[in-house]
């Protein structure tokens, strides 16, 4: 593998912060506003920017946790089962808007999956998408209100984002599959 | 591992513990579950795991996730029962599967259908997994030798019931007092061992989990037991258990009492002199539950005849878990479920079929 880097911590936090801004700009304040967190990387995303809304905004937004695991719709083709990591909404989603963060958007297929999650929980009056990385690729009809940095790549890429809460450090690299690594897409 | 894969979803997988505690993930890897003695140690821990999630789920307000969503699910018991397999059909709809009961008494077994035809027919209706009970200890082995799919074994004969052992087996860890750790923990099964599946599935994840485990009960019913217990030594990952017909002995210092039903059903060539005899020396009353630690888990598979295995008083005493152990059962099998139909899966994309 050859990786190089494409975000450094500081462009991480001024990103987080920009999104920060964008949120409350679009939702023209804080009122009804609700951040979730997908599991793993999007729950510490969450709640680095419900900090930096504290800070400029002096209001504190909950922060929820969203696993979905078992909204999944290739449970069979994954190697690797996933771990189920626990959804955690301390907060009644009706009427609210919620800000699901992500760190990667790729196929859309988590995102797919999230709302379904959601929906579960109550009837939210808007869903958003926030991302820390938007790679292309869609299989969906799905798009990101907020984006930290669009990168375009090609299928062979792998994206990893690095987090200080999960991985120690903050940096985004971008790497080459080399051989087969990488399992075939199967659809 | 902590990258995007790009599996098609641009969901990471292995990213489940941080780096530092990074063990090796474990991985469920059976694509039946028959009995336990298979079932390595860090895989009941994943399915410990799996039915916390799976608890989460059930505190939900719609308590449904689609993970087994097209997956057709048989339930085909040919014994009575209740819990098993109203919770096996409760924990396969929670995630949103098809299900199809089939009880033998109602079925064409009655016009002389074999259990492999009729295991068959399932498959053709369109049965990915078969959860089953069977009067015969080894049916399901059978069952699986003419199955695509996935066996549950939801109880066989005298020999297994996995299902069971692992909710007794989160139950204990959930409520024992000092952490879910069973390592010199002292936890004693008493009763009518001879006849128990319970028991025998208990052994293994007991063993496995550490426990100082007893056997307790009168000697005509723990007949081959006493064989089994030094020959545990030779088998990696599980401890010796002991088994005594001395119920002070047993119960004195217990961290957990499992008290088993007398199988009336099953006994005959003089095995009890009575039931009210068996009361008197083998009944898990309160005089006998003061000897176990004050914090002691009193605890009983079900279904349950009370005055006999177990005094009323004791059933419903404050240490008794037992009506916990019903409800951890829909977690517990929804876990097995979940865990099963990801393997078989895995195993149906490999072979490309």
């Amino acid at each position: 593998m050859t990786g190089r880097q494409i975000m450094t911590a500081d462009e991480i936090r001024r990103a987080t912060i920009r999104i920060s801004h964008e949120i409350v700009e679009k939702q023209a304040g804080t009122a009804g506003l609700a951040l979730v967190g997908i599991q793993r990387r999007g729950v510490p995303l969450a709640h680095r920017i419900a900090e930096a809304i504290a800070e400029h905004e002096g209001v504190t937004l909950p922060v929820g946790a969203l696993d979905i695991t078992f909204y999944r719709d290739d449970l069979s083709l994954v190697a690797q089962q996933p771990l189920v990591k626990g959804t955690d909404l301390p907060f009644d989603l009706n009427g609210a808007t919620v800000v699901l963060v992500d760190d990667v958007l790729y196929t859309g297929r988590t995102i797919r999956a999230a709302m379904d999650a959601l929906v579960d929980f109550g009837r939210p009056q808007a869903i958003r998408l926030a991302v820390l990385i938007d790679r292309g690729h869609r299989e969906l009809p799905i798009r990101a209100d907020h984006v930290g940095k669009n990168v375009p790549t090609s299928r062979e890429e792998i994206v990893r984002v690095h987090l200080a809460e999960t991985d120690g450090d903050d940096s985004v690299d971008i790497e080459r599959v080399v051989g087969a690594v990488a399992e075939p897409v199967a659809r | 591992m902590s990258l995007a894969v790009p599996d098609g979803t641009g969901i990471d997988l292995q990213a489940g513990v941080p780096p530092a505690a990074a063990a090796a993930p474990a991985r469920w890897s059976h694509r039946h579950l028959l009995d336990l003695d298979v079932v390595s140690w860090p895989e009941i821990e994943l399915v410990m795991q799996t039915t916390d999630a799976m608890r989460e789920v059930l505190a939900r307000p719609i308590a449904k996730v689609p993970a087994l969503r097209g997956t057709g699910v048989t339930i085909l018991f040919y014994e009575a029962s209740t819990r098993t397999r109203v919770s096996f059909e409760v924990a396969a709809k929670n995630l949103s599967a098809d299900v199809v009961n089939i009880a033998a008494s109602s079925s064409s077994v009655t016009k002389g259908e074999s259990l492999v035809d009729t295991i068959r027919t399932v498959e053709a209706l369109g049965a990915d997994m078969i959860v089953m009970r069977h009067a015969t200890s080894g049916a399901p082995y059978l069952a699986a030798e003419h199955f695509g799919g996935s066996i549950l074994n939801g109880g066989d004969g005298w020999h297994a019931h996995p299902s069971q052992a692992l909710l007794d087996l989160y139950t204990i860890r959930e409520h024992l007092p000092g952490g879910p750790d069973l390592h010199g923990r002292k936890v004693v099964i008493l009763g009518d061992i001879l006849h128990s599946r319970v028991a025998r599935s208990n052994i293994w994840s007991l063993t496995a989990a550490g426990a100082d485990l007893w056997l307790c009960g009168p000697s005509t019913l723990l007949r081959g037991f006493d064989r089994w217990a030094p020959a545990m030594a030779g088998v990696p990952g599980h401890g010796r258990f002991t088994v005594t017909s001395d119920v002070n002995a047993a119960v004195r210092d217990a961290d957990v009492i499992m008290a088993l039903r007398i199988q009336r059903e099953r006994m005959s060539g003089g095995l009890l002199p009575s039931l009210r005899e068996y009361a008197a020396r083998f009944g898990l009353t309160l005089d006998r539950l003061a000897l176990a630690r004050p914090e002691a888990l009193v605890m009983h598979p079900g279904p349950m005849n009370e005055g006999v295995e177990i005094a009323p008083e004791v059933a419903v005493h404050p240490r008794s878990v037992i009506t916990d152990q019903v409800t951890n059962g829909v977690a517990v099998r929804m876990a097995l479920l979940y865990l099963l139909a990801g393997a078989a899966g895995r195993a149906r994309e490999a072979t490309g079929g």
